[in-house]
């Protein structure tokens, strides 16, 4: 327990009470003296007296000081130290905000929903400014080709698709067991058991393949894009390749879009692959439907244009998560939790909007003769 | 002690932390031996000695790579050393690695080059984070007050106080960065290249500040700088790192003296001979101008380490 400073009280001769100040004025014992301070109640002082007090800081002296000047008190006994001390940081109280005030409730509300409406409204033109920008450097691309950055391009080839081989093939094997696993689990009850490889084949092949993958795709490297091109923003870097005659459009976004839109239908693919072997796995463990014969059967049941409506889908999947990464990574600015807000939103937007899209597609496709 | 007061002083002993903060009254707060950093081949410090004198501030130099800011953060405890024993405030250093000491960690306050100031919270919440972290129990409104006139001793105008670090400049952003490390009044205080990116204006300012706090409150002072300037005018004595050791550590008018090539070209090269100049140009106005003696009687008694 530590020793807190104190004070007792003599009641002078008329002038008002004085004062004697006991213990170390430190900002680790202060906290008694400072609330009976504010707490004080017993009418005038006069004087204050720390003749009888021990160590002193800044802390103490302003305590003591505050006092003194709230009830026009005199300091006496002081030392060279607390004299010193009081003369430093007398002068500087201030009447500043620690926290930012919260306006009342009837502002705040109104004022939340204006903001939200308004950055709403910058958003969608600075979304389409960022698109307009996109399709202007592509142009430039296209005209002059040796400005294509292969090393970046090859570099993020890899780390979109290479690096995550391991991760989606894993994903997809265990959703192509558990489709055909709780397929056959329902099909069983008409004696359909034999539809489990249609099930496995098509879902696999035309929904869950590339959705998942584009999902798996907006957790790695959406994020990372954001991320990493948010940073670069904060500490200057984008800024200081436009000076150099660098184009971030041409050295950042249009390599990472590139290997995102390329990488989403190979690993698209793969992933639809991988999801069959799974159901073929469980399908020859659990319903004795031979490996070979749910292979063979998912190439009779399987129309070819399921995998045409999976190879549109794929990039335009991959184009709408690389965008929304690129896009919130350039909107960061000012401090690192932005980084992690404008991270966060540009995995959420990535996969609601492909998943939006992705309802779109299938009832599209289907109106248009490719059930 | 009437009921009410006791009742007080069980709430307050209620909210404190249990630790009994002590006060170092020995010579030297900071004690290195013998200290050995090594990141895989490439070796910062090969038996590096070193010793702070209470109160006085102690300048660190040295070329670029030669360790200063590792030298302080394996002080400060943020870095493991491979070999040697560090002691601050006569306490062995290792027990930094306990996250949870408070003793030594409530009596230092410590300036990273950029401020490092939380970026999510004003200044002002900046500077009552310690405050708030060691000694909860004090009044918030208390709590304010000490980060207001912290923040303006700081040399900061009170608006600063609500602001966020990425509202101020670069230079105000290490005053509110002293002003947080200045948060609990600390014994010891630590700055690495506080006037780095400052204009002469706004360093020479520091400069003067860091020493008159020094004066006023009793501070040690571990101060690592390139600034000649500051050298000169506010160092008591200087420590000089190269050849992975504290090659000497005395006042500037010894170190001239010392016939060592980085020495001499460092202080008695151009830039050097400006600052020393400044200095004696400064002198001799205040002498002829107050007829008094020196303003800082230099600390010319012996050195330690080698």
């Amino acid at each position: 327990m530590r020793e807190w400073a104190d004070f007792s009280v003599d009641e002078g001769d008329g002038g008002g009470a004085k004062l004697t100040l006991t213990g170390a004025l430190l900002i680790s014992s202060i906290a008694v003296l400072d609330r009976r301070f504010r707490e004080w109640s017993g009418g005038e002082v006069a004087e204050i007296d720390l003749s009888q007090a021990g160590a002193i800081d800044t802390v103490g002296a302003w305590t003591v000081w505050r006092f003194a000047r709230d009830h026009d008190a005199k300091i006496t006994g002081c030392t060279n130290e607390a004299t010193r001390l009081i003369d430093a940081i007398k002068d500087f109280g201030g009447e500043a905000d620690i926290s930012p005030r919260r306006p009342p409730i009837l502002e705040r509300v109104p004022q939340g929903v204006g903001n939200l409406v308004v950055s709403w409204g910058l958003g969608v033109i600075r979304l389409v400014g960022f698109l307009g920008a996109i399709i202007a450097s592509f142009g430039t691309l296209i005209a002059h080709p040796r400005r294509l950055r292969w090393t970046a391009i090859t570099r993020q080839f890899e780390l979109v698709g290479v690096s995550a081989l391991g991760i989606i093939g894993l994903m997809s094997f265990l959703i192509g067991i558990v489709i055909a696993q709780q397929g056959a689990v329902q099909l069983r009850q008409f004696g359909a058991e034999i539809y489990t490889v249609n099930l496995t084949g098509r879902l696999a092949i035309r929904e869950l393949g590339v959705l998942m993958t584009a999902i798996m795709v907006a957790g790695r490297s959406g994020s990372a894009f954001a991320a990493q091109i948010g940073t670069m923003k904060l500490t200057e870097e984008i800024d200081a390749m436009r000076t150099i005659g660098v184009s971030p459009m041409e050295a950042l976004i249009i390599p990472r879009l590139m290997a995102v839109v390329f990488m989403m239908i190979l690993l698209g693919f793969y992933s639809s692959m991988v999801a069959i072997v799974g159901g073929a796995v469980i399908s020859d463990l659990t319903l004795g439907i031979p490996f070979m014969t749910f292979l063979s059967r998912i190439q009779e049941v399987v129309p070819t244009h399921d995998i045409w409506v999976s190879l549109v889908k794929a990039p335009v999947f991959g184009l709408i998560v690389g965008v929304a990464g690129c896009y919130q990574g350039m909107q960061v600015e000012g401090n690192s939790e932005e980084v992690g807000l404008r991270t966060t939103w540009a995995v959420v937007q990535g996969i609601f909007m492909v998943i939006v899209l992705d309802a779109f597609f299938a009832v599209f496709f289907t109106e248009v003769g490719w059930g | 002690m009437s009921e009410e007061e006791e009742h007080l002083v069980e709430q307050v002993d209620h909210h404190s932390r249990p630790f009994e903060p002590k006060h170092f009254d020995g010579e030297y707060p900071i004690v290195v031996k013998g200290l050995v950093n090594r990141f895989g081949d490439q070796t910062i410090h090969d038996r590096l000695d070193l010793e702070v004198r209470k109160g006085e501030i102690l300048g660190v130099v040295g070329g670029s790579g030669t360790g200063k800011s590792v030298l302080m953060r394996s002080i400060i405890g943020l870095q493991m050393p491979k070999e040697g024993e560090i002691e601050v405030f006569g306490r062995s250093a290792e027990e930094l690695l306990d996250e949870h000491e408070v003793d030594i960690r409530s009596r230092w306050g410590v300036l990273f080059q950029g401020g490092a100031l939380f970026s999510t919270l004003t200044v002002g919440e900046n500077v009552e984070v310690p405050l708030k972290e060691f000694y909860p129990e004090l009044d918030p409104e208390l709590r304010h007050e000490i980060a207001r006139y912290k923040v303006r001793l700081s040399g900061l105008p009170d608006e600063a106080t609500s602001k966020y670090p990425s509202e101020l400049s670069g230079g105000m952003r290490k005053r509110a960065g002293l002003a947080r490390a200045l948060a609990l009044d600390p014994e010891l205080l630590f700055l690495d290249e506080p006037t780095a990116g400052l204009d002469p204006i706004g360093a020479a300012a520091f400069d003067r500040l860091t020493r008159e706090l020094t004066d006023v409150l009793g501070l040690t002072v571990f101060l690592i700088t390139h600034d000649l300037d500051t050298l000169y005018e506010i160092c008591d004595r200087v420590a000089v790192l190269a050849d992975h050791k504290v090659i000497a550590t005395a006042p500037i008018p010894e170190l001239l003296e010392l016939d060592h090539p980085w020495i001499q070209e460092y202080f008695n090269g151009p830039r050097g001979r400006a600052a020393k100049s400044g200095k004696e140009d400064l002198e001799a106005r205040v002498a002829s101008s107050t007829g008094a003696k020196k303003t800082k009687a230099m600390d010319t008694k012996g050195k330690s380490g080698d």
